[in-house]
């Protein structure tokens, strides 16, 4: 797949919602730029609209129905294929209108193609430059610049707990350095890729057992996660930082302690993500909370666009942040 | 011999402090601490020489806790710890306070055991605004420290030398100015009178009652818990409307 990305995916609901906007904006700015009043414009638009609507829902569903053809495709030859099967549904629609005399004085069809293209060539161009804005580099570099906001704090207080097992419970000690080991490893990897749920499941574990080493009982985690589909394809570290931000703020300021509570279900072939934690008004100046909630949130719309999204909520002491995604499984 | 106090609120760390101290020798921990308040009763009680505090601890922070400290008739020397504060060691750093980073070395907490003293008042002036807001007062009763959670002041009335503190169960004598307690906790109190300081989360409402001597009608707030009601001066009336 040469030009995943760049050439709009057409059975996305968002890019598809987007190319309806574009379209339907520029037929009213035709309407508005010919109208002489109010009155004119809405007879204008109507009678804009009854030509071109059919134009743009012939020609986006037969995009949709061709898109793992274009998908193929590099992208010169993907935006030819699409300008092409505009050009296609557009005369097609318009001979047919012709023949009917459904309209009394049809333009000719060299402007309305002229329209059609330019439009398309707009909305194509804009996927490009909106892709670009995404591109691997950028996002790479978010990545990167999210991984080196991991809290020091943790690091640093894990390397300490260690420290303090080395003497009396060493076989504890090697675990703990294990979990780090594994844990930094998936930190630093490169983390453009989909992973399965059930691996990044397997790092919570492994980043709560560490942080179980020096929080003891205080720190409570409740899994409700029967009804999870382990071989669910997610961003990878979508999930830990949300849970080291539910340790650092709603469990570490509690004397007693707390209880994260993690609930993962599936519903409407959607897979949503709960994580609940105890919450009280900071008394001191907390930063980096919102700024992890922001990279989620812009990587689940790089990969899901308007599929994905995420929700935080804080009411009765209790904080909640609730990701819906769709449910892609993995490939065989 | 030097008595130390550990304060810490995570187990393996409070043991990694014991395990360095017990290779250093010449020392007794005399307890530990979990947190900033308790660190703080276990100080008055015991006097120790030196404590070891950690900075982000629940209930009671190490800033706030070194502040009351220092308020303690034979104030102990402080050494914090801390994992990774980047304001807090820049703080450090310029007042020239001791501070110990984790994972702690050995050399280091020999080094800082020897040259420990207690805190100078530029030193905690410069820590203050570390710790924003205290979450409690300390008062000194009969040679014991008291502390009086902030969030369970009713009200704080200047009386000649002293401030009165009132809480629902009794009331505490504080020797400090009304004024500099209204800029510490802006937020919760409201200046209802020229002497007079009235938590926010305490006032029911306002009534409008004579006062004995003119017959002149007068506001005044009403508070949950205890059966006195404090007296809106005229010039603070503005004040109520808005509330």
């Amino acid at each position: 797949m040469k030009n995943t990305g760049r050439l709009p995916n057409i059975r996305n609901l968002g890019i598809l919602l987007r190319v309806l906007i574009i379209a339907n904006t520029a037929l009213a700015l035709i309407a508005f730029t010919l109208s002489t009043d109010l009155a004119d414009f809405f007879q204008r638009i109507a009678t804009i609209s009854a030509l071109a609507q059919p134009m743009l829902l012939s020609s986006l569903l037969l995009l949709y129905g061709g898109y793992p053809l274009i998908t193929k495709l590099n992208y010169k030859q993907g935006l030819i294929a699409i300008l092409a099967l505009v050009t296609l549904c557009t005369s097609a629609i318009y001979s047919l209108f012709a023949q009917l005399w459904v309209f009394d004085d049809l333009p000719a069809l060299s402007r309305i193609l002229f329209s059609a293209l330019s439009i398309s060539a707009f909305t194509l161009y804009y996927f490009n430059l909106r892709y670009r804005a995404h591109s691997p580099a950028v996002t790479e570099a978010r990545l990167q610049a999210l991984q080196a906001r991991i809290r020091p704090h943790f690091l640093f207080n894990s390397i300490n707990a260690v420290l303090s097992l080395i003497r009396s419970q060493p076989k504890q000690a090697e675990t703990a350095l294990e979990d780090m080991a594994d844990l930094f490893r998936v930190l630093m990897a490169d983390n453009r890729e989909l992973v399965p749920l059930a691996q990044e499941i397997a790092l919570c574990r492994q980043y709560l057992a560490l942080e179980k080493l020096r929080l003891n009982e205080r720190l409570n985690i409740q899994w409700q996660i029967d009804n999870m589909p382990p071989d669910a394809l997610i961003p990878p570290l979508v999930l830990q930082p949300l849970v080291e931000n539910a340790v650092y703020h709603g469990i570490e300021p509690l004397a007693g302690g707390g209880t994260i509570t993690i609930q993962i279900y599936t519903k409407l072939n959607e897979i949503h993500l709960v994580l609940r934690n105890p919450y009280s008004t900071p008394k001191h100046h907390q930063h980096g909370n919102k700024m992890a909630l922001g990279n989620i949130k812009e990587r689940l719309t790089l990969h899901f666009d308007l599929e994905a999204s995420l929700k935080s909520k804080q009411e009765k002491g209790e904080y909640e942040v609730h990701i819906v995604l769709p449910h892609q499984k993995q490939k065989h | 011999m030097l008595n130390i106090l550990i304060a810490d609120d995570e187990a393996p760390a409070r043991n990694r402090l014991r395990d360095l101290l017990t290779d250093i020798g010449n020392n007794h921990i005399v307890a530990e601490a979990k947190n900033g308040k308790e660190a703080l009763q276990r100080a008055d009680e015991l006097q120790p020489d030196i404590v070891l505090l950690d900075i982000r601890m629940p209930e009671m922070d190490g800033i706030e806790a070194a502040q009351h400290l220092q308020k303690l008739s034979k104030p102990p020397a402080i050494i914090f710890t801390t994992a990774f504060d980047n304001y807090a060691i820049q703080a450090f750093d310029m007042s020239a306070v001791d501070y110990l980073l984790k994972p702690i070395r050995l050399e280091r907490l020999e080094k800082a055991l020897q040259k420990a003293r207690a805190l100078q008042p530029q030193q905690l002036a410069a820590l203050t605004p570390l710790s924003p807001r205290k979450t409690h007062l300390t008062i000194t009763e009969r040679g014991r420290i008291l502390l009086v959670p902030v969030d369970d002041i009713i009200y704080l009335r200047a009386e000649l030398k002293y401030v009165t503190v009132r809480t629902a169960e009794r009331e505490y004598l504080l020797e400090e100015s009304l004024t500099h307690l209204e800029q510490e906790f802006d937020s919760l109190f409201i200046r209802l009178h020229r002497n007079c300081l009235v938590a926010h989360a305490y006032i029911l409402g306002y009534e409008k009652r004579s006062s004995d001597e003119h017959g002149e009608k007068q506001w005044v707030a009403l508070l949950k818990h205890v059966p006195e009601t404090i007296t809106v001066s005229r010039r603070q009336q503005h004040l109520i409307r808005v509330t």
